[in-house]
């Protein structure tokens, strides 16, 4: 029990580092802006977590992962809670977890604007997202809504490939 | 609180009932939407369609997990699966058959501008911090089901002559079923005093705008709404769509009460 209380928190951050998104496996959810804080209460080690999108199905399968990793790692006392006062935004992606994703042949997120003018931007023309793997501007919305909640579908006519794009929120 | 208790008067009694009411909308809505899952009329629209459900039934989770432990339930899963139809507060908009592609479409438009004004106005004025950061998070979703619906709408509309008609129906079909969005009744205006919700009459202008905007520039007619509207559904008075869609929903959970995921 004596354990669980002598670990510095940076050894908890550094293992859950070792938790790959079950969706985009080459992040993992520190990286992925997922976790949001961990500290103690007593003995316990209270790991915060928050959803990418509301009806993510990964977000059951990644508290699982963190608790498999926690006790893979001996420690005993701990829980895992989701929390909703902070609403999850692609900001929170690190550069290095942009750079990886774009290696991975997804198209990163860029930085979000917040808009105040979503109804005139509701009627105006999409952004546009450079292809992953030529970087060619000459891209075409396909679709708003991916295989996963938080990618939407583009095709690049620079080098004639489906691809897709991390969204922003 | 059940369909024939008194109105809300505790603080936490008035919270619980917007949130159930917001939910008991967006479960209705994604279980309607998930029935398209596998059938959708192209690929990219399946897996739009499936997305924009899994959207719904989310922020229906949230709000009813929060609702489950203001009220001491274990979890959310009480109010989705172990209630009747009466109880059910979602109006009845949400609960009428899939219909066709266009139909699916109309209402998710129309649903979700409505969303959208209603969310922006929940969030300048609720102080509860947890449900605020639900509301914000689910506006961010909200935002692309109005963009992605808009532009079918406009795609249906000024498409072919069969489109067109099958858009131009199923917003004339819906119509009498909008007038609900905007009905403020006693639960609600309890929930105004505590600050947890709005006084929604006044979304109808913004509302109507943009539907008048979008329909004009769709060539899609605006239906009249000097006629019949369909009300008392916040009441659990519903249409005879509920029931089925709820027996196909609750039943397995039902049988098996105790049964878990492995």
């Amino acid at each position: 029990m004596n354990k669980t209380k002598t670990l510095s928190k940076s050894h908890i951050w550094s293992w859950l580092e070792e938790v790959i998104d079950p969706e985009i496996p080459v992040l993992n959810v520190v990286e992925m802006g997922i976790v949001r804080d961990v500290h103690y209460e007593g003995d316990t080690v209270v790991v915060k977590i928050t959803p990418t999108y509301s009806g993510c199905p990964a977000m059951n399968a990644i508290e699982m992962e963190i608790h498999k990793k926690l006790k893979e790692k001996g420690v005993e006392n701990f829980k895992v809670l989701t929390d909703f006062k902070e609403s999850w935004t692609t900001d929170w992606m690190t550069a290095h977890a942009r750079k990886k994703l774009k290696e991975y042949g997804i198209a990163p997120p860029e930085d979000t604007e917040e808009s105040d003018d979503f109804l005139t931007e509701l009627k105006g023309s999409q952004k546009v997202v450079p292809c992953p793997y030529c970087d060619s501007m000459d891209t075409v919305l396909q679709s708003e809504f991916g295989s996963t909640a938080c990618k939407s579908l583009y095709y690049c006519k620079g080098c004639e490939q489906p691809f897709e794009h991390f969204k922003c929120i | 609180m059940s369909t024939f208790d008194t109105i809300p008067n505790t603080n936490q009694d008035a919270l619980v009932e917007v949130l159930l009411r917001l939910a008991d909308d967006r479960l209705i809505h994604g279980q309607r939407l998930s029935e398209w899952t596998g059938h959708g009329p192209e690929l990219e629209e399946d897996l739009a369609l499936a997305n924009v459900a899994l959207d719904m039934i989310g922020h229906a989770a949230s709000l009813y997990g929060y609702a489950a432990e203001l009220e001491g339930k274990e979890d959310e899963d009480y109010y989705a699966y172990f209630r009747d139809d009466i109880d059910f507060k979602n109006i009845a908009l949400v609960e009428l058959p899939r219909g066709d592609f266009a139909f699916t479409i109309a209402r998710q438009f129309l649903f979700s501008t409505f969303s959208y004004f209603l969310y922006t106005g929940l969030i300048k004025k609720v102080e509860d911090e947890q449900f605020r950061g639900m509301l914000q998070k689910h506006l961010k979703e909200i935002k692309y089901h109005l963009r992605h619906s808009r532009e079918w709408v406009l795609r249906l509309g000024d498409g072919t002559e069969e489109s067109h008609e099958k858009i131009q129906e199923a917003i004339d079909e819906i119509w009498m079923y909008t007038g609900e969005l905007f009905d403020l009744d006693d639960a609600d205006e309890a929930a105004i005093k505590h600050n947890h919700f709005i006084d929604v009459t006044s979304l109808k202008p913004e509302w109507k705008k943009i539907v008048a905007e979008t329909l004009e520039e769709a060539t899609i007619e605006m239906p009249d709404d000097d006629q019949y509207m369909f009300s008392g559904s916040r009441q659990g008075r519903h249409t005879e769509h509920l029931g089925p869609l709820l027996a196909q929903m609750q039943f397995l959970r039902r049988s098996h009460p105790e049964a878990e995921w492995k």
